[in-house]
């Protein structure tokens, strides 16, 4: 085994020319060669690539894709984010216990499947979903998990999973060779500027028809503003990259890891191109030789497809060495795969995270515009903006801007899923109300929106009239639509669940801070909570919000503020109703008392009711009538 | 006019609250003068049978007992203050929240390494009230109008946080009232 582990660690490392700042890609191949990365193994990187055993181990503890101990060759990992689990995706995981007969966290005896839970994976239109190794299952259902689980055990390790699962392809590009995967696009609304017409090049050669500076001033012009949910102006971003001798980068964020957001996976899909295109055209204006995009590790699916695109434009002449005959201008693109951590989704993480290292965001000033990537000027996009710059170039900035409202000028790419009939992608225009939203996705039964994702917004019906836009309610494309049967304080709880596990650990506020918001929201959920509780919940978010360092932090609070906004009366209910019940808190004692422990009464396999009733004392029934339920003071 | 009165308790607590009440030295004389004690350790009086003013409660609850005499003492008090870590926060008790109760039990009564316990059973006399299965701070089960952080409150901090309630304003404590090291 040693000898095997060493070679794949020497090989794997020289395959990345020994380079400390590809340690991801590292360890994501020797992750996948070994299924683990061990201490030993950790010993091994680190000595090639002249790095420290705890900079390796910092790594790989880091990311939720990797793992230091043995782990199946094959690993199921079932999405849990808030529409998943009001899709069933409970049930499912139940099953897949069943099937597997082992639990969640576990691996079968024979070492060969295991089985986890992840956030959010980008498949909310289609939940519940679950990975197999790089394979989506999406739309599962108990029938097809049994199916899922007989194929798996039916083939040894090193089958196609592909071929093995997948038993129809989704539409468009999700069908071809390279892809074949289950995902459908349900592109449910195309607009002008995403999924208008285009051909490949059309905007990459109007671009180089201008100068450098002039393609800047379309961009300025169009008042394109950043994508990925800040909002920043593109052209803006784009001038304060540009200038100087050094190296610099242009860099794509597919990260794509706020819960209930896929719309970059839908672009990727069906618009790699453009996508390519608009980072080619930023490399242009701003004069890097390089792109990177980082593809999160659960859309490794698209991956071939993706580098089949690039190759392709190679071989059109859109990518490598004089491009549009400019003898000077050259630029090509790489991917880099992220290995499960929603964090490195913010830029400075992303880029650290790029380098190798753990996705820890950095303080900021310096922006990336004037430290990036290896220290050098970055200037780091959403997919969907860089989308939109080709198509400003292709069509001109009056063309876009005339497009949206004033501020928020375009189109926008919604995700919507939850309690509606059509869930899918939107490309709307900006400033569109939540309610006409709703009636394109025929949610008309909603109870309550989120705009943004768990860090968004909780909007309430006497809110609908209110606009999509980077003025009032700004998104990065998540829409989560809830109806009245949901309970909005479970689904803020399971944000802060998301915004816990995902945290990077730095700031104290973010990560002790949020487990506390936690935990008192959940004591109030439990109808134990008291008005000073809804005080404390306020200060706490102030807390963490003021004192966190990126982004995540900043708006880890936000399902905890706007549902107390929105949703006050969700929790004067829970207080109003919070009675304190002496009955339950001494239940546990008492099936202590009763038999439990001392081997008396009905113990093993008795429930709480049953042994309750079974022995329960006079005592206990005057408690009962006595002392419980009752109300606070 | 009638003196306002003062009743005091401590739940599951270390009575150190209460020692730290009487560190107010000659000033008990001056809060005598003001007040009229009901129900207090101090005085031993060990129930309470009339409405009072202030409410001063030290300790969680840890068990049925505590509840029971917590929201006795709820009903009688005007104002009740939360006094001290263990009363706001469960404080040092409430490290037990950390183990299932059936293994704190099992721990004391069973399996310790210094437990001689022939019968080998947990106690479950009925007359010993029956543990809750999580200490908790007062206001999680009657509503607290004020909360005396410390472990304990120092004198001053009592002092203050008394007088202001008998001036009728809500205390404040300064900076170096809640200053701990
Ligand atoms: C916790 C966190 C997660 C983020 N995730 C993403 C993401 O998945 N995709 C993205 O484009 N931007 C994400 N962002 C925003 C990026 O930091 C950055 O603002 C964006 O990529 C800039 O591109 P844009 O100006 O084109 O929007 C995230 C920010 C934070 C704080
Ligand atoms: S706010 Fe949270 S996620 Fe952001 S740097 Fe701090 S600990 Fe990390």
């Amino acid at each position: 085994m040693s000898a095997v582990r060493d070679e794949a660690v020497h090989e794997i490392c020289a395959r990345f020319g020994n380079d400390a700042t590809r340690l991801l890609d590292v360890v994501r191949a020797i992750n996948q060669r070994l299924d683990c990365i061990d201490g030993e193994a950790m010993e091994a990187i680190a000595e090639a690539l002249h790095l420290t055993r705890a900079d390796v181990e910092g790594v790989v503890s880091f990311y939720s894709f990797l793992s230091t101990r043995p782990h199946g060759n094959i690993v199921i990992r079932l999405c849990d984010d808030v529409i998943d689990k009001m899709k069933g995706a409970d049930e499912i995981a139940s099953e897949f216990e069943h099937a597997l007969g082992i639990r969640v966290g576990e691996t079968t005896p024979d070492g060969r499947i295991s089985l986890t839970t992840t956030s959010c994976i980008g498949m909310s239109d289609q939940a519940p979903a679950a990975l197999v190794n790089d394979v989506v299952l999406p739309r599962l259902s108990l029938s097809e998990v049994r199916r899922v689980v007989r194929l798996l055990q039916a083939h040894p390790d090193g089958t196609d999973l592909r071929s093995l699962l997948v038993d129809s392809y989704g539409g468009g590009n999700n069908a071809h060779d390279l892809v074949r995967s289950a995902v459908d696009n349900s592109i449910r609304q195309a607009g002008p500027v995403l999924f208008g017409h285009m051909e490949r090049g059309a905007a990459l050669r109007k671009a180089l028809a201008l100068s450098p500076v002039e393609v800047i001033r379309v961009v300025k012009a169009s008042r394109l503003r950043g994508r990925g949910g800040g909002g920043f102006p593109t052209g803006v971003k784009w001038e304060h990259t540009r200038g100087g001798q050094d190296e610099r980068y242009v860099v794509c964020n597919a990260d794509e890891g706020e819960p209930g957001t896929f719309k970059d996976r839908v672009l990727l899909t069906e618009r790699a191109d453009l996508v390519f295109e608009g980072m080619t055209i930023a490399g242009y204006a701003i004069g890097a030789g390089h792109g990177v995009l980082y593809l999160r590790a659960e859309y490794a699916y698209l991956r071939e497809y993706l580098e089949h695109v690039l190759r392709e434009r190679r071989q059109a002449g859109l990518l490598g060495t004089g491009l549009g005959g400019r003898k000077a201008f050259e630029f090509d693109i790489r991917i880099q795969m992220g290995a499960g951590a929603y964090i490195c989704g913010e830029e400075t993480a992303l880029i650290e995270s790029m380098e190798g290292k753990r996705g820890q965001p950095r303080l900021k000033p310096p922006f990336p515009a004037s430290h990036g990537y290896l220290d050098k000027p970055t200037c780091v996009n959403n997919v969907e903006t860089y989308c939109c710059a080709a198509r400003i170039l292709e069509q001109g900035a009056p063309w876009f801007s005339a497009l949206g409202s004033k501020a928020s000028t375009g189109t926008k790419l919604l995700s919507v899923s939850g309690d509606c009939k059509r869930p899918g992608v939107y490309e709307v225009p900006f400033g569109i109300s939540v309610r006409e939203l709703l009636g394109l996705c025929d949610g008309t039964g909603a109870a309550a929106v989120q705009i943004g994702g768990p860090s968004g917004r909780m909007v309430p019906p006497s809110e609908f009239g209110r606009t999509i836009c980077f003025d009032d309610l700004a998104t990065g494309g998540a829409v989560m639509v809830f109806d009245q049967h949901r309970d909005l304080l479970e689904i803020a709880s399971e944000f802060l669940r998301f915004f816990i596990h995902e945290s990077c650990g730095y700031c104290t506020p973010c990560r002790v801070g949020n487990s506390l918001l936690k935990e008192r929201l959940d004591r109030i959920r439990a109808g134990h909570g008291s008005t000073d509780d809804v005080g404390y919940l306020r200060d706490l978010s102030a807390t963490i919000a003021a004192t966190s360092r990126c982004g995540l932090g900043w708006t880890s609070p936000n399902p905890v503020l706007s549902t107390l906004d929105g949703f006050p009366g969700q929790y004067e209910r829970r207080l109003r109703d919070a009675s304190y019940s002496l009955e339950e808190d001494t239940r546990e004692a008492r099936l202590i008392r009763n038999g439990r422990a001392n081997g008396r009464g009905s113990s093993e396999g008795g429930s709480a009711a049953e042994t309750t009733g079974v022995d329960g004392s006079d005592r206990e029934r005057r408690e009962a009538t006595d002392v419980s339920g009752e109300a606070k003071r | 006019m009638a003196k306002p009165k003062v009743a005091t308790t401590s739940l599951c607590g270390c009575f150190g609250c209460h020692m730290s009440l009487l560190d107010i030295d000659e000033r008990i004389l001056e809060l005598v003068d003001l007040v009229e004690f009901d129900r207090s350790p101090i005085n031993d009086i060990k129930s309470i049978e009339h409405p009072v003013d202030i409410g001063l409660v030290e300790g969680g609850c840890a068990n049925e007992d505590n509840v029971r005499v917590l929201q006795e003492f709820r009903r009688q008090c005007k104002v009740l203050v939360s006094v001290g870590d263990c009363a706001t926060n469960g404080g040092l008790p409430s490290l037990r929240n950390l183990v299932p109760l059936e293994e704190c039990l099992r721990e004391a009564y069973l399996d310790g390494p210094t437990v001689h316990n022939d019968s080998g059973r947990i106690p479950d006399d009925e007359e010993i009230p029956l543990l809750l299965s999580r200490v908790k701070p007062c206001h999680e089960i009657v509503e607290v109008d004020y909360h005396l952080p410390g472990c304990p409150p120092s004198a001053d901090a009592f002092w203050a946080a008394i007088t202001a309630l008998l001036e009728g304003h809500a205390p404040e404590l300064p900076y170096l009232l809640c200053k701990y090291d």
